[in-house]
């Protein structure tokens, strides 16, 4: 299970069996979509499998997460999605209105994110299988105006800015899941990110040097991965690092590290620092992008490392996920 | 948040850090030791030890139960879940931990029944929703968890639950801290009491390490001004030659402890004559048994338990480390062989393992000041 938790593992996966046997010879990072040039044009292609359990949560359902997350996907990578695939993988006895919900939660997901879905396939597994359904969605996109993502662009006193709280969607699955006699006033923040990332590229697109969705493994996994890809320190500030209080009080009962939660409606952006005001007033003037916020800045040291700064001078390394997160014993 | 923020209040931590910095003697060095894992994780992941002076030395004890548990228990324990009709219920922080044949999520991986509880009422309810199979609760913890795993038996008893267990590897804190002060390796100035056993137990175990050793015991809470209040605390004592028990987390540990958790360990538990402890050795009446009236429900009297014993790898300083005379960047095989993702010992796996703290918050941090230093130079 841990090769799917989006941690360690899962980098050890990709990189130490897929990439050497599977991908082309390339020596750029791996990022969330890929570019491919078709007779002169660059197109961004991304595909994104979604396996939640429970398929309905509040703030959505497998059906938009599939939709938002493959979007995002592209958005990050400085694409913008033009048209998407699905496949489908039905568990036998799955209820028809069940299914049906889903579809209208991703027709409408389809609609909100300007985004058309011209083809598919599906699969019907026996009973037991599928947790009632899996779905993958492959995205294709154009590329953005004036953005180039590229982890070794990154420099020392770079900004990196967040779009907004974390931990709002691992702890609402987590809770949903109905194992911990815990409930709290909390939904997923699955959304298309597209719009506030095109607001971005607008006002400061020749100064993002890089960009993410902090999915699984959280915004920790995710600084890592660029912290080793540009091989430069990350350096945030703890008090900066926005969350509700219900993530922050789940978090702390079960004795869970927020930057290891899993996001699906939040970016990150690493920005040259001439470009961070324009940025972040462009995104708080934007729906959807009030609580953007510069959570800290890339340094030199510690090199390929995460470090989380209190006011009070304290420090802690921020490691990438190992497995799961564990609730604590005692 | 309350009970969290305030306790964080970066204005109030400066001010402690800086009482610490005036009464610490600067002609001193005052070693310390925190018992309980969960105070080494509080101290790394809030980053305290860069804003206490050089001459403090934070000393990181054996209050970790799950680094404590040989490695033959976890063994036993997953021989037990080996039949088919058992379901192997243990809390989170288990479910890594190495035996001779894998952890038990590597275990659930190929095959056996495995699953996460947050409480072992939940095992019971587990035990209730699957009258055909068999649940056996990993049980471990000190004092903390003991009360919780004995009102779970006591229920199970009263409800007539015949298809649960407990395999029963409880220990208690003060024979372990006894034989931290018995070590010759051991040099220890003052003790952070434990936090939560002590809601359970209460401060009063502790009198004869002051009494009887000279050494200042203070109680503490987890977060970061906690801490610092209770070093404050164990300086002034030190400075005015005192040693008695305090208790700074008075807002959750009762001096008298919990007299109904008490009693309902009583009710369900005995002292074993003697238990084995990783790296600490056969400590007498040092570990819980559940009493004949509970065999039942006893998995060592349920199942045949092969009784396996497991000698650490040579070259693992588990044993050291969890007594405080390495830190875990001493042991050889930290961060090499041993890391939290294959991990040797518990203490690299448990989040209460003081190899497990320092690895994920601190090692890196000064892997990269050698660095900055040796860049400078």
């Amino acid at each position: 299970m841990a090769h799917g938790a989006g941690g360690k593992a899962s980098r050890r996966l990709v990189e130490g069996l897929f990439a050497p046997l599977l991908f082309a010879e390339s020596s750029e990072p791996l990022g969330d979509a890929a570019r491919v040039n078709i007779n002169g044009t660059s197109v961004a292609i991304t595909t994104d499998s979604f396996v939640v359990k429970p398929l309905k949560f509040p703030g959505g359902s497998i059906g938009e997460l599939a939709v938002n997350g493959t979007m995002n996907d592209l958005a990050v990578s400085g694409a913008r999605g033009e048209a998407m695939v699905v496949t489908f993988i039905l568990e036998e006895g799955l209820p028809l209105p069940v299914l049906e919900a889903e579809i209208r939660a991703m027709a409408a997901a389809l609609q909100r994110a300007g985004i058309a879905l011209i083809g598919g396939d599906t699969k019907v597994v026996e009973r037991g299988k599928a947790d009632g359904m899996y779905i993958t969605t492959t995205g294709i996109g154009r590329p953005l105006q004036h953005v180039t993502i590229d982890a070794r662009s990154v420099r020392a006193g770079d900004k990196i800015l967040l779009s907004g709280p974390i931990g709002d969607h691992g702890i609402t699955i987590l809770l949903a899941r109905g194992e911990l006699d815990l409930e709290a006033d909390l939904a997923s923040d699955t959304r298309c990110i597209l719009p506030l990332i095109e607001v971005l590229a607008g006002e400061a697109g020749p100064g993002i040097r890089w960009m993410r969705d902090p999915t699984r493994g959280g915004v920790a996994t995710t600084l890592n991965e660029l912290a080793r890809d540009c091989r430069l320190g990350i350096v945030l500030s703890e008090e900066e690092i926005p969350m509700r209080n219900e993530v922050r009080g789940a978090c702390e009962l079960l004795g869970l590290d927020p930057l290891h939660i899993a996001n699906e409606g939040q970016f990150l952006a690493v920005v040259a620092p001439e470009y961070a005001d324009a940025a972040l007033n462009a995104l708080h003037r934007t729906e959807g992008g009030e609580d953007a916020v510069i959570i800290g800045e890339v340094q030199t040291e510690p090199a390929c490392a995460v470090l989380v700064t209190t006011r009070y001078g304290g420090s802690r390394i921020a490691d990438m996920l190992v497995g799961d997160p564990l609730p604590r014993i005692c | 948040m309350r009970y969290v923020d305030e306790f964080r209040d970066p204005e109030l931590i400066t001010k402690a850090a800086d009482e610490i910095h005036r009464l610490a003697d600067t002609g001193r060095h005052y070693r310390i030791m925190e018992v309980c894992g969960g105070h080494t994780h509080a101290i790394y992941r809030f980053g305290l030890k860069d804003v206490l002076p050089s001459n403090i030395e934070l000393i990181h004890g054996p209050g970790c139960p799950v680094c404590v548990l040989p490695m033959g228990r976890i063994d036993d324990g997953l021989a037990v879940a080996k039949n088919a009709e058992v379901i192997f219920a243990a809390f989170g922080d288990m479910m890594r931990v190495p035996g001779t044949h894998g952890s038990p999520f590597e275990h659930k991986a190929r095959g056996t029944d495995v699953r996460i509880v947050y409480s072992p009422a939940d095992a019971l309810q587990i035990a209730r929703k699957n009258p055909d199979k068999h649940v056996m609760f990993f049980a471990i913890g000190f004092e903390t968890t003991a009360p919780s795993t004995a009102l779970t038996l006591m229920r199970a008893r009263s409800e007539g639950i015949r298809n649960f267990s407990v395999f029963c590897n409880h220990v208690t804190i003060v024979p372990a801290i006894r034989a931290i002060l018995d070590s010759p390796d051991m040099r220890l100035d003052a003790f952070i009491g434990p936090g939560h056993v002590s809601t359970v137990i209460g401060c009063r175990p502790y009198e004869w390490i002051a009494r009887n050793e000279g050494k200042p015991v203070v109680t503490s809470g987890f977060e970061p001004l906690d801490l610092l209040q209770s070093i404050v605390m164990l300086l002034r004592q030190l400075r005015a030659g005192e040693a008695k028990v305090e208790n700074q987390y008075k807002r959750v540990v009762p001096w008298e402890g919990n007299r109904a958790a008490l009693k309902a360990m009583a009710e369900v538990f005995q002292l074993r004559p003697y238990f084995e402890w990783r790296g600490l050795g056969f400590i007498s009446q040092s570990a819980l048994k559940i009493r004949d009236e509970y065999a039942g429900w006893d998995a060592e009297q349920r199942f045949p338990i092969p009784g396996t014993r497991v000698t650490d790898p040579k070259a693992a300083q588990c044993g050291e480390v969890l007594k405080g005379v390495l830190k875990p960047a001493q042991c050889k095989l930290f961060g090499n062989e041993c890391t939290p993702e294959h991990p040797i010992g518990a203490l690299m796996v448990s989040s209460e393992g003081s190899c497990a703290a320092y690895y994920n918050y601190e090692h890196r941090k000064a892997a990269a000041m050698v660095t900055s230093i040796s860049s400078v130079a």
